[in-house]
């Protein structure tokens, strides 16, 4: 009696956990919360409320400069997108479906590492990196810069859910089409691929977000002309702050929950 | 069955897994030949190596040496999309991002037939395995037991010259299992393909083969029909892993017209039927199976005696346990229940055993 007593007795009975998890979520996003309410404010201080209005809206979809960085935000992170998905994809595909090779362990190490260095010490290497080829060889792609950038620290992040994806996939599914005599490009295209395309779809998502909404990295090696989202929102609250930065943030939050709910849509419409 | 041409043959074939003195011998050095349009089941323990036997004639691995042959041609060297074999995994391996008509088209579609030949294969394969109604279902929508229907019409689909099937009633309850075996026969008889059945269960292989090949550690122990194989049972392995046995510990006296005559510990004398190519001599073991020996009042003629130690009541039959003279082990003997049976016999009476003509068969050990 008293063991199955203990065994019903789940961790949300505990004094205090309820408290807590409220607490938590409290922290998490009531500042949040409260940079959104404050977007619509009327008036132009973030410290005085005055009434309700979309006008910050307005000022900020019309402001040129929010413009240029939201296209150039664009540009780097769907190549940057793409392209990192595309070797994670490759990657992932070398390190679960062949036969294992010497310095298949280490090579995991070198994908994910990037997830542990802190980010300033990739961005002052990426810089260090960038002002050798402009020095030494006279190479700068521009905004080509910031996409190679971007593009290197989003493979991790692309790797892990495809990587997981072919782990979880049976193995017996590529040797009944081989059985069914599917040439290894056929078992591919019509079996692998297919079962792979939500672990490709989380690794898309997990990526842009990442490039999306990188400080760091982009901050260090942003020429002129190439300011990003980020980058312009730092800019702006140096000076005198107005509420078109919470509608601008508000802009941007927005556009990530879009995608992360769009992925774990998908995941979940895919796993059943 | 017709007593045809070969179909498969395994030629000394070995598969060794790793190198060096970690290796592991899965097969060493097995030969067999399975005949068209037969049944024909691997049978023995998980390790035994009859699923490395199927892999290697499915082409998902290679042999280490020796040859595959299907009708005649070393298939060995190809890769599985060459070679006109399929197989039922036991998982079943259905495709779960097609519907129950694409993954049975598969194979035919990978072969570049037409749509409409396609078509009306998978229609045809649909009504061989009566799931018609669900033709446009995800496979994720039927049960286990449709499931496994799928991928038996799918491994059929493309007209394989064998079907190789892995375990493929192990995931189902006992019911459906009864009801699979008796479908599989079906499928077989009316397909003409011919099966090689890969189980570790000894009913299911009585059941369903033609001929059964018992195999252990790599090796093929003991290749023959199911009657072969229980009533003459050539090794101690064999006779063990199928049903269930006595065996008698006795010295050989002697051989006369193929049988050979023992002295059992007890002091008795019997005849046994000698395998194939054995010689015997020397001490022996002879194997009865429990059904193969009548019991008999103390007074009476008898092969050997013995005391009644337990009688057990099965419903169908009755097993009695008896202690032979100079033996450890209890004697078993199976009989048929009658109505209104009851053969009078008692723990503690003094009994004796008669064996029936040729059902005590010498070991190869």
């Amino acid at each position: 009696m008293a063991t199955s007593a203990f065994k019903h007795r789940d961790v949300k009975d505990q004094p205090g956990f309820g408290a807590m998890a409220i607490i938590c979520l409290l922290v998490l996003y009531v500042p949040i919360l409260i940079l959104m309410i404050w977007s619509f404010n009327s008036g132009s201080l973030v410290t005085h409320w005055e009434g309700v209005s979309l006008q910050w809206y307005g000022v900020a979809l019309q402001n040129e400069d929010f413009h240029n960085a939201a296209k150039n935000t664009l540009i780097i992170s769907i190549t940057a997108t793409l392209v990192s998905t595309t070797f994670a994809t490759m990657a992932a595909i070398g390190m679960t479906r062949v036969k294992a090779w010497r310095g298949m362990g280490a090579s995991f190490m070198v994908i994910n590492l990037p997830l542990m260095v802190p980010e300033i010490i990739t961005a002052v290497a990426t810089l260090s990196f960038f002002a050798l080829l402009a020095g030494k060889l006279d190479l700068n792609f521009g905004i080509g810069n910031i996409i190679i950038a971007h593009t290197v620290f989003c493979i991790p992040f692309a790797y892990m859910p495809i990587r997981a994806r072919l782990e979880d996939m049976d193995l017996t599914l590529e040797n009944a089409a081989a059985d069914l005599y599917a040439t290894p490009w056929n078992a591919f295209r019509r079996v692998t691929f297919p079962l792979m395309i939500p672990g490709i779809l989380s690794g898309l998502a997990l990526a842009f977000i990442v490039s999306f909404d990188d400080f760091t990295i982009t901050q260090l090696i942003a020429g002129p002309g190439q300011t990003t989202l980020p980058l312009y929102i730092w800019n702006q609250i140096r000076r005198p702050m107005t509420p078109e930065i919470n509608a601008i943030s508000t802009i941007l939050l927005l556009v990530s929950i879009l995608f992360v709910s769009v992925s774990f849509l998908i995941a979940r419409r895919r796993s059943k | 069955m017709a007593a045809g041409q070969t179909a498969i043959e395994a030629k000394g074939v070995t598969k060794q897994f790793g190198a060096g003195p970690d290796a592991v011998k899965a097969l060493d050095n097995v030969s067999v030949s399975i005949r068209e349009n037969e049944f024909f089941t691997l049978l023995g323990p998980s390790g035994c190596g009859k699923t490395t036997l199927l892999r290697l004639i499915a082409g998902f691995d290679f042999p280490t040496e020796g040859e595959i042959l299907l009708y005649g041609q070393d298939i060995a060297p190809l890769p599985p999309f060459k070679r006109p074999v399929n197989t039922v995994f036991q998982s079943y391996a259905l495709f779960p991002h097609m519907t129950v008509a694409q993954n049975i088209g598969f194979g035919l579609e990978m072969l570049g037939k037409p749509r409409s030949e396609i078509d009306a294969r998978v229609t045809q394969m649909l009504q061989l395995v009566r799931m018609e109604e669900l033709r446009n279902r995800r496979t994720s929508q039927i049960s286990g037991g449709q499931q496994q229907r799928v991928a038996l019409a799918r491994a059929l689909a493309p007209a394989p010259k064998v079907l190789l099937l892995d375990e493929p009633l192990s995931a189902l309850d006992a019911k459906l299992r009864k009801d699979m075996q008796i479908e599989l026969k079906r499928l077989q008889h009316e397909t003409g393909i011919t099966f090689i059945f890969v189980t570790h269960d000894q009913e299911e292989a009585l059941t369903m083969s033609d001929r059964i090949a018992v195999m252990s550690k790599g090796n093929i122990l003991q290749v023959g029909s199911p009657r072969d194989i229980y009533d003459r049972p050539s090794e101690r392995f064999v006779a063990n892993f199928i049903g269930e046995t006595n065996f008698l510990a006795g010295e050989m006296a002697g051989v006369s017209g193929g049988e050979a005559s023992v002295k059992l510990t007890g002091g008795s004398v019997i005849t046994a039927g000698i395998p194939e190519g054995l010689k015997p001599s020397g001490k022996v073991t002879i194997v009865v199976r429990p059904e193969h020996a009548d019991l008999v009042q103390g007074e009476t003629p008898a092969d050997l005696r013995g005391v009644l130690e337990n009688v057990v009541y099965f419903g169908t039959d009755t097993h009695y346990y008896v202690k032979l003279d100079g033996s450890p082990e209890p004697f078993i003997i199976r009989q048929q229940n009658t109505r209104g049976g009851g053969q009078g016999f008692a723990r503690g009476d003094k009994v004796g055993i008669a064996l029936e003509a040729h059902s005590a068969q010498v070991l190869r050990d």
